[in-house]
């Protein structure tokens, strides 16, 4: 016998991204365009899309550095717009870009962040320690982060977006820059959060190889969403055997495919002519 | 299975200190790795006071003038409105910093903590304000060796005034820098900040000299906060309260402050750092 779906209890999604549109100043084409998706505690949901597709603005939008202008965003039922706070206090963000203080050492990198979360004293110092040998850092704690390579760097930031104990982590390219070696340990990691500690990750790359089949995704292009599901079920739908093709598919376009040390990406000329 | 966490509770007092705290220590920090900073910010003064105020001191006599009891020499007049002018100089090297952080990125760490945005920028100007105490005693320490010694009364009456005045221009280099679309453009626009606002005030001059000079100028330099600032200065430092001084200061203070956080605008930073 099929359960009634109305009589299942209704779960709230970690995160509820609705209808959200935006566009850098008045008049402006769209970054965003009716973009909508859902998260659930524990996920890893890939946000994939080449560059220009809106996905930082996406992270921008949901960290609240940018404001926004159409729809919502909910964390845990919480508007962003109503309860920022609140929402905030949940979420932990790297960007594509790096924020660390490079002439400060790495722990006052993390006391600076977690201060500004209102932690402080032993607590503090004792979230430092387990964060920084969680993620092999604490052989650096006193280092400059200017001294540090660029796979340290971005486990320092992944290590302070984790110190006030977020349910969602948001990571924009958090692998770029990055060799092989270094991205696994990242992604293996990061995966290891959400199936210990059930933190709810969007994952925005353009690196089609880190998606693993099973993986919830969201394929975001030019500000628009083309599909939300999982990668396996984006395959079948577009009867594709690759998500590679799938997009293709999807976009009716046949952007070149660049293999590089990071693995395979798009061009972005490719995608965006 | 994946259970749901409950809701991280709501921020108290607590965390608005921790925060506070946070901020100051990471100034702190800033200030102490940019050793060039702190000896720009007492060779500056010292240069004024040793050859600016030297060569006029023959040639300009200062008549006996509120707070001072007797007659002075010039460099005695001048210390205030150098004091006034490490603190100047310390609130434009700190919204450099600011738009710095706002085109590196590092500016949004401190936006997306939970606390008010408003509490935020305010914390960071308390602890640049700050961070420009021991730059003013440090050279005021050498600036006795140059025949400045005010009662020891004046140096504790000083802080309540440096902090204020420290405030009011730190909130208008933020304020300013609100405006600066690029880092390149800082050093330009600040040059038409300070130079005019260091010159035309009783910094250099009292003020009934300059209105020896031309009514305009008098006029300007009444209009000038930095005037204001420089007077509230030189009072306290000689255990006395200017309080036409305090009140303007103050006044100013608060507006500037409130207009500084109003116009500050995250997507800034946001638009160019980070937009994809």
């Amino acid at each position: 016998m099929t359960p009634d779906a109305n009589l299942l209890p209704r779960i709230t999604p970690l995160l509820e991204v609705e209808q959200l549109r935006f566009a850098y100043g008045a008049g402006g084409p769209r970054a965003l365009d009716g973009v909508s998706f859902t998260l659930q505690p524990g996920q890893f949901h890939a946000l994939l899309g080449p560059n220009g597709a809106g996905k930082s603005t996406l992270f921008g939008l949901i960290s609240r550095l940018l404001t926004i202008q159409r729809g919502d965003i909910r964390l845990a039922g919480a508007s962003l717009q109503r309860a920022p706070a609140r929402v905030l206090q949940e979420v932990g963000t790297v960007f594509q870009q790096s924020t660390l203080d490079l002439d400060l050492t790495v722990e006052d990198n993390l006391r600076y962040h977690a201060s500004l979360h209102g932690i402080g004293g032993a607590v503090c110092a004792s979230r430092i320690e387990t964060e920084l040998a969680r993620l092999e850092l604490a052989a650096q704690r006193k280092t400059r982060v200017r001294q540090l390579n660029g796979g340290h760097r971005r486990r320092v930031e992944i290590a302070r977006a984790l110190l006030h104990r977020p349910r969602l982590l948001l990571l924009d390219e958090a692998t770029s820059g990055l060799d092989k070696r270094a991205r696994d340990a990242i992604i293996r990691h990061i995966r290891r959060l959400c199936s210990d500690r059930g933190v709810g990750v969007l994952w925005a790359t353009h690196l089609i190889e880190e998606v693993q089949s099973r993986d919830p995704v969201t394929l975001l292009y030019q500000g628009r969403v083309l599909a939300d599901d999982t990668a396996l079920q984006i395959c079948r739908d577009s009867r594709r055997a690759t998500l590679v093709e799938a997009f293709e598919t999807l976009t009716e376009r046949r952007p070149t495919p660049v293999e590089s040390d990071e693995g395979t990406a798009y061009s972005t000329e490719a995608l965006s002519t | 299975m994946i259970t749901a966490r409950p809701a991280a509770p709501a921020l108290g007092l607590q965390a608005y200190h921790t925060a506070f705290r946070g901020i100051l220590y990471r100034e702190l920090l800033r200030f102490i790795h940019q050793r060039s900073r702190f000896f720009s910010a007492l060779v500056r003064p010292l240069v004024w006071l040793a050859v600016f105020a030297a060569g006029f001191r023959a040639a300009l006599g200062i008549s006996i003038i509120e707070p001072y009891g007797t007659y002075i020499t010039y460099e005695v007049y001048i210390a205030p409105g150098l004091v006034a002018m490490v603190l100047l100089f310390n609130a434009m090297q700190s919204s450099l910093s600011m738009v710095y952080d706002r085109e590196m990125g590092g500016m949004r760490v401190l936006l997306m903590s939970p606390l008010p945005r408003g509490y935020l920028l305010l914390c960071k100007l308390l602890a640049s304000a700050l961070v420009s105490v021991p730059q003013v005693y440090a050279f005021l320490a050498v600036a006795w060796w140059f025949g400045v010694e005010p009662p020891l009364v004046g140096y504790f009456w000083l802080l309540p005034a440096l902090l204020l005045c420290a405030l009011l221009l730190g909130a208008l280099g933020l304020f300013i820098s609100t405006f600066i679309r690029q880092l390149e453009n800082f050093a330009g626009v600040m040059n038409f900040v300070i130079f005019p606002m260091f010159f035309i005030s009783s910094a250099l001059y009292p003020l009934w000299k300059m209105q020896e000079a031309g009514e305009l100028l008098y006029r300007l330099c009444q209009l000038n906060p930095f005037t204001y600032c420089v007077e509230l200065i030189r009072f306290a430092l000689y255990g006395k309260l200017n309080a036409q001084a305090l009140l303007v200061v103050s006044v100013t203070a608060l507006l500037l402050v409130l207009m500084a956080v109003l116009a500050f605008n995250p997507q800034r930073g946001m638009t160019r750092a980070g937009k994809a």
